[in-house]
């Protein structure tokens, strides 16, 4: 009896923890699709207006938009540079690679606030004026680190066989990147640029500090919850989260079934 | 190397590629990626220990300052502010307890448990990572509606005599604290389900057949196995944490559970008084990064990475 109940802990733990990361989900998803007033605190009544009209609420999409153009500037521009350098830093040993590995790995590891107040500091003293751009360069750079780890372990698995045998068959350097090479790492590469993506979107504390007056979707929320945030911002979120979680569904399908291919 | 030896002996008239020809390959790689970090990150941060420095300018606005070396600002900065320093750290501090404490057995289960159940282990992980697709600043504020006085958690609380009648679970510590392990926790989660995937199940079933109880085979056998996954899940959520303010902007009250990060904020920008700001925002990264060092000393960069 003792030992049954010592079994059935962790997955009641497991499945309780999973709870825990999912109710304030659930949250965000329903008031959606509640009837507010003032506050969408409380609720009063399912409603699908919201979501009939999801730009109702004044400067919504126009946040979801900014946001949209951010992310998708910043995933373009951090991806390409970031797989340049992952593909440098496994398969060149040079000299000061480490410090070059050290530089990528701080960024990660300073706080966001650290970041955005290093950031304003020199948009401040260069009397840079902020908005569209001061932001995108910041995503940018935030965004790099991750996308060189991301891509830096699809490197690391590649089989180096597979390339010399296309070299073997006579095939130029540039053709044996982009006919071997590339279409090996881009599972990592789209990794690496849903991850780059997902967290520009998110980012608050760092757009916070250098985007001036221009408002990106988590910063038109955060400065709405001061006084009662509109449904639509969660029909926003919840749409985004669909989204996301489709993609993240699809892409696996995909690789099983790949997986189930190549085993026949 | 691969790669260079692919290109070697990919066209016939290229394979004795001269030593500096080799070395100009990974310069072009690395070159776009280096300048972007040197301009965007180390120089803002040199900007960053500049303005720390800086003193008001004598009969300037308010918000000029000039360059100066007033070291007086640490003191000044520190002295007023240190019990939101010792308050950020106590916080992140706990939150990751918290973090270990619920995420653990969630990479158990998902990395050990369900290991004969492929499709489960998958859906287990989405479910682990779907908190990072909706909007960070909504599931907080999810959390203030969850916290609510009217709340059902408050209102089954009371009724438990967890709270007194009256008591509130919002603009609490316990509201913060609660909102950084949440928000973090999936951090903890992956990082230890990657190093529990790497487990040998036999090195368990060893364990067992020299009778050591299942508690014992998971203290001498799994959890030292699993250490590597704790550091880095631990660091993961520890760093962001420190730095934080949402939660404690939307979670907290003004009196005790402000944060450094909040400080920073608005010493920038409602007060405008950067030297102070950005002191505090140059204590905060030393005393993160002397705690990352002692950390990755003990466990290896790469392994981190």
């Amino acid at each position: 009896m003792r030992a049954r109940l010592g079994r059935a802990l962790v997955p009641t733990m497991a499945l309780l923890g999973i709870a825990y990361l999912l109710v304030p989900i659930a949250y965000t998803v329903a008031f959606g699709f509640n009837t507010a007033g003032k506050t969408n605190l409380v609720w009063r009544g399912f409603t699908l207006e919201n979501w009939r009209n999801p730009c109702g609420a004044p400067q919504v999409c126009q946040a979801f938009v900014n946001s949209l153009r951010v992310g998708v500037l910043a995933t373009v521009l951090a991806t390409l540079v970031g797989t340049l350098l992952a593909i440098a830093l496994v398969r060149y040993r040079f000299r000061g690679r480490s410090a070059v590995n050290l530089l990528i790995f701080l960024p990660m590891s300073t706080p966001e606030v650290v970041i955005g107040a290093a950031l304003l500091a020199q948009f401040l003293s260069l009397r840079v004026e902020l908005g569209f751009w001061t932001v995108v360069a910041a995503h940018v750079m935030f965004c790099i680190s991750f996308v060189v780890v991301t891509v830096k372990a699809r490197v690391a698995s590649l089989d180096p066989a597979l390339e010399e045998a296309a070299a073997d068959l006579y095939a130029t350097p540039v053709a044996t990147f982009w006919r071997v090479t590339f279409p090996l790492l881009l599972p990592g590469i789209a990794a690496a640029a849903m991850l780059a993506f997902s967290l520009s979107f998110d980012d608050f504390i760092i757009t916070n500090f250098n985007s001036g007056s221009f408002t990106t979707f988590p910063k038109f929320v955060y400065v709405a919850a001061t006084r009662g945030i509109p449904p639509q911002a969660n029909v926003i979120g919840t749409f985004m989260f669909v989204l996301a979680i489709l993609l993240v569904v699809a892409s696996q399908v995909v690789t099983s079934a790949r997986a189930r291919r190549r085993r026949r | 190397m691969t790669l260079l030896a692919g290109l070697g002996g990919a066209a016939p008239s290229q394979v004795e590629l001269p030593r500096e020809n080799r070395s100009r390959a990974y310069r072009g790689l690395l070159a776009p990626g280096l300048v972007y970090l040197v301009v965007f990150f180390v120089v803002p941060v040199a900007s960053l220990l500049a303005m720390s420095l800086y003193v008001p300018v004598q009969g300037g606005e308010l918000g000029d300052f000039r360059p100066a070396l007033h070291w007086q600002n640490y003191v000044d900065a520190v002295g007023a502010f240190w019990p939101q320093l010792v308050r950020s750290f106590w916080f992140a501090g706990l939150a990751t307890v918290a973090g270990l404490v619920i995420g653990y057995p969630i990479a158990y289960a998902i990395a050990v448990r369900a290991r004969a159940w492929p499709l489960v282990q998958r859906i287990m992980l989405i479910l682990v990572v779907a908190p990072f697709f909706t909007s960070f600043i909504l599931r907080t504020i999810a959390w203030r509606q969850i916290l609510a006085d009217e709340s059902w958690v408050v209102r089954a609380m009371t009724w438990l005599q967890l709270l007194p009648p009256g008591g509130r679970l919002t603009a609490t510590p316990f509201a913060v604290v609660c909102g950084l392990a949440y928000n973090f926790l999936p951090f903890m989660v992956l990082p230890i389900y990657a190093s529990l995937g790497r487990l040998d199940p036999r090195l368990l079933e060893a364990g067992a057949d020299l009778y050591a109880a299942p508690i014992t085979c998971f203290r001498r056998v799994t959890l030292p196995l699993s250490m590597p996954g704790v550091v880095g899940g631990t660091l993961l959520v520890f760093i962001p944490a420190a730095g934080d303010y949402v939660n404690a902007a939307l979670l907290g009250n003004n009196t005790n559970t402000a944060m450094i990060g909040q400080v920073i904020d608005q010493r920038f920008f409602r007060i405008l008084d950067y030297p102070v700001a950005a002191s505090l925002s140059v204590v905060l990264m030393v005393v993160i990064l002397a705690i990352v060092a002692a950390y990755v000393r003990r466990a290896g960069t790469e392994d981190l990475l």
